[in-house]
């Protein structure tokens, strides 16, 4: 990697964003990467939107992504994918969750859920959109959307299988390994097609 | 071997390593994890403390002991310790004693954006601030150097960013340090004529810290290939050198006192320098009242808020980045909610619906209350307030005002109990609401001497909030069922003309907390019986969305009933249709 690869991680507050970047962080870390990693705690758990930085690269200084600079979005939620979307690179690629979950805001009337799909396709984002609630039937919990969306990723990027099993093993507890790797590998095995624009 | 590790983690493995033997706090994001990462060391004692004053103090003790201590808390939190603090400044310590501060630039989780370094040169400390959780690791140790070296207290300043950031880190073994104990009244009683001496010796040494800072490796430059310079320290150095990789960087690790030799010297080299710093021109004005002319600060980078790379480069380029992809129309912003389940919902729910009444409010995750669709609350300032705040406009209207505060009891044992006090002693008219979920939410679920469990989670003595709230003299004091919506409705209504200092502990364990079982049967709602009139929804729960009419998403749905209860024609039950 010459430059630093930039990874947001976005959704709502408990949806394991946290968990997903320590477990991106550690295969970075291992293939011999510097990398920082920034989350956000305290009141945006509550249910608020939520956002997590992924740097990997050679040397990394700032833990922070900018407008602009994300190569990869990986949204839990469709409405957050859009709030975060300026910071998509123009090359990069957004990995969003057909997952809905109305903010208070939308659900006392006060503003619409927008039509996510329709705005996306209009930008002229490059994208994914994974079929969440499907998927989630498949694995049968409902709490694992995260590793899900991290076999989704693990197939962009040239990084060996082993590295994201092993790094799920060290970071999740133990009674939930299992459910783990097999939502990672249900993810990693979705039927991608090319990417959208 | 090589770990990724929060900035706070890695303060905790400093401490490991430098052989701290007692560690205190406060939980205050950002700053909470240092402690809870701390409790996992067996040779470390540690606790978490009612405040940030308690707190300091017990660590106060531990380092006149002779053995290495810590004590944790965010910046509001050393407005609280700032008692304390002045004064060990003056009788020094024996073990080393560090004080990790952390501020919130951005305001992710707090109540102002204060600037901890100003506090620390009022009360004469040095100042460390780490860049990175590798630099937390070594400054702490540093910290401690220091602190035994020249016999005061330091502080270890950390922003957001390096608390709840993660990067690499290299792990050590520990030292064990123990300095023994000497009584010593000169040192350590400060009456007037034994802080006068002291008094001369902590300007003394902040001379001698002076001297320390020029040849320090925690100040040091980092050459570069261009001709901009920049100053700077913390989170920020970080933004600059990703923003400007070739440029020449003082990079100041002790940021009070200041090397002011070093400093004019590396200006003395360049036409302009910046000086970068997140917050206060901290930096900057003590450089400029050094004489140097070419500095150059808040004239161009903000004052409020969080730095970028973008942010410095524009600042200094004046040109604005365009994001390729740019939004035209509004989103629904998503505000943090409460919980679903959760028992202050239904606290909430009963005030929205009382009518004239002021509400002062308090700090935690029921601070929530305050946004829509309750609007249950007209104030929130520090920590303990709002019994005080309470109490204030009651006599300030002459007992018309109809005043409710509200507080959990977290913050209650933290610093309300004093305004309580207070209250009841001036005769106040007031109804106090103890939110009592029995944990500290809002950080994460710590314990508190009401919990009944220590930070390990071994049991102790549980402090009885009522016995204590009739110890001080509350005129009724009462445990109620924040689920039963209907009653507490009539309770509240007629508690609050009644004269006297009232307490209502509203007692319900909070839902996420792994220690209180709830037996759970989900609700759903019968799309036959329902009417669609709405009033589920004005719960605020994020279970409940309206699609063609209310609907609970049994995901998210944590069993506490509330629906049920507010639901006037039966929809709502735990049967599914
Ligand atoms: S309160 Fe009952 S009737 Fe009214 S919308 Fe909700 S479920 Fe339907
Ligand atoms: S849907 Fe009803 S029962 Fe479930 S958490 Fe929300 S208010 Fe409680």
């Amino acid at each position: 990697m010459k430059e630093n690869l930039n990874i947001l991680i976005v959704g709502v507050g408990g949806q394991g964003n946290i968990l997903l970047s320590k477990i991106l962080g550690e295969v970075f870390l291992n293939v011999g990467y510097d990398v920082k990693i920034s989350e956000v705690h305290g009141m945006a758990q509550r249910g608020g939107s939520v956002v997590t930085y992924v740097k990997a690269g050679t040397k990394v200084f700032s833990p922070l992504i900018d407008k602009a600079e994300a190569d990869y979005i990986i949204a839990f939620e469709k409405l957050e994918a859009l709030r975060w979307i300026e910071y998509l690179k123009k090359e990069g690629i957004l990995i969003y969750s057909d997952y809905e979950i109305p903010p208070m805001s939308v659900i006392t009337g006060v503003y619409k859920y927008p039509d996510v799909d329709k705005i996306v396709k209009k930008l002229g984002v490059k994208f994914y959109k994974v079929d969440i609630p499907s998927l989630l039937t498949k694995v049968g919990s409902p709490r694992v959307q995260n590793t899900i969306m991290l076999g989704v990723f693990s197939r962009l990027i040239g990084i060996e299988e082993s590295y994201f099993r092993k790094a799920i093993e060290n970071n999740v507890k133990p009674e939930f390994v299992e459910i783990n790797l097999k939502a990672f590998a249900i993810g990693r095995n979705v039927d991608l097609g090319e990417v959208k624009i | 071997m090589r770990r990724l590790m929060l900035g706070n983690q890695a303060v905790a493995r400093g401490c490991y390593e430098a052989g701290v033997k007692v560690a205190t706090a406060y939980p205050g994001t950002p700053s909470t994890e240092i402690t809870e990462f701390i409790s996992q060391y067996s040779e470390i004692y540690c606790e978490w403390a009612p405040n940030e004053k308690v707190a300091l103090e017990v660590a106060i003790g531990a380092a006149i002991y002779g053995k290495r201590a810590i004590c944790s808390m965010k910046h509001v939190g050393l407005n609280v310790a700032a008692d304390p603090l002045f004064t060990v400044s003056y009788t020094g310590v024996n073990g080393g004693l560090l004080i990790a501060v952390a501020d919130d630039p951005g305001m992710h989780s707090s109540q102002n954006e204060q600037d901890t370094r100003n506090i620390a040169k009022a009360a004469k400390v040095p100042v460390l601030e780490p860049a990175d959780s590798q630099e937390c690791v070594d400054f702490v140790k540093k910290g401690f150097e220091i602190s035994e070296k020249y016999d005061t207290p330091v502080i270890l300043r950390l922003t957001t960013r390096v608390s709840h950031s993660q990067s690499v880190v290299e792990e050590d073994s520990r030292v064990e340090i123990d300095y023994g104990y000497k009584k010593d009244i000169q040192k350590y009683v400060m009456m007037p004529a034994m802080a006068r001496k002291r008094h001369e010796i902590v300007e003394k040494r902040l001379n001698d810290l002076k001297e320390f800072a020029e040849k320090t490796e925690l100040n040091r430059i980092e050459e570069g290939e261009s001709n901009l310079a920049f100053i700077t320290a913390g989170i920020a150095y970080q933004y600059v050198k990703e923003a400007y990789p070739d440029a020449w960087v003082l990079k100041l690790g002790m940021v009070y006192p200041l090397p002011e030799r070093l400093v004019k010297d590396f200006c003395s080299k360049f036409e302009k320098v910046y000086i970068v710093e997140e917050l206060d021109p901290f930096l900057e004005e003590n450089i400029k009242a050094m004489g140097i002319r070419n500095a150059v600060g808040k004239e161009i980078f903000k004052m409020t808020g969080e730095y970028s790379p973008t942010f410095i480069k524009s600042a200094i380029e004046k040109t604005q980045v365009e994001p390729p992809y740019k939004l035209n129309e509004e989103l629904a912003p998503r505000l943090p909610v409460l919980c679903p389940g959760c028992p202050h919902r239904g606290i909430f729910y009963v005030l929205s619906k009382i009518k004239d009444i002021i509400i002062t409010g308090d700090i935690g995750c029921y601070t929530l209350g305050a946004l829509s669709p309750f609007n249950a609350m007209d104030t929130c300032i520090c920590m303990g307030a709002s019994v005080g705040m309470a109490h204030g406009i009651s006599k300030a209207s002459d007992k018309k005002a109809k005043v409710v505060a509200v507080i959990g009891d977290s913050t209650f044992v933290h610093s309300g109990i004093t305004g309580l006090i207070d209250a009841v002693y001036n005769k106040s008219d007031m109804l106090l609401l103890i939110l009592d979920n029995s944990t500290t939410g809002m950080t994460g679920h710590q314990d508190h001497p009401a919990t009944g469990y220590t930070i390990r989670g071994e049991e102790t003595f549980k402090l009885d909030l009522v016995s204590l709230c009739k110890t001080i003299g509350c005129s009724v004091v009462e445990e109620i069922n924040p689920y039963n919506i209907n009653e507490n409705i009539k309770k509240i209504s007629t508690l609050i003309d009644k004269p006297g200092v009232k307490v209502l502990i509203v007692k319900a364990p909070c839902r996420l907390h792994r220690r209180y079982k709830y037996v759970l049967s989900k609700r759903y709602i019968d799309k036959n019986k329902c009417k669609n009139c709405k009033l589920c929804l004005s719960l605020g729960c994020p279970a409940i969305s309206l699609k063609e009419v209310p609907t609970i998403d049994q995901n998210l749905c944590l069993a506490c009933g509330m629906c049920e209860s507010i639901c006037r024609f039966g929809a709502i039950s735990s049967v599914k249709e």
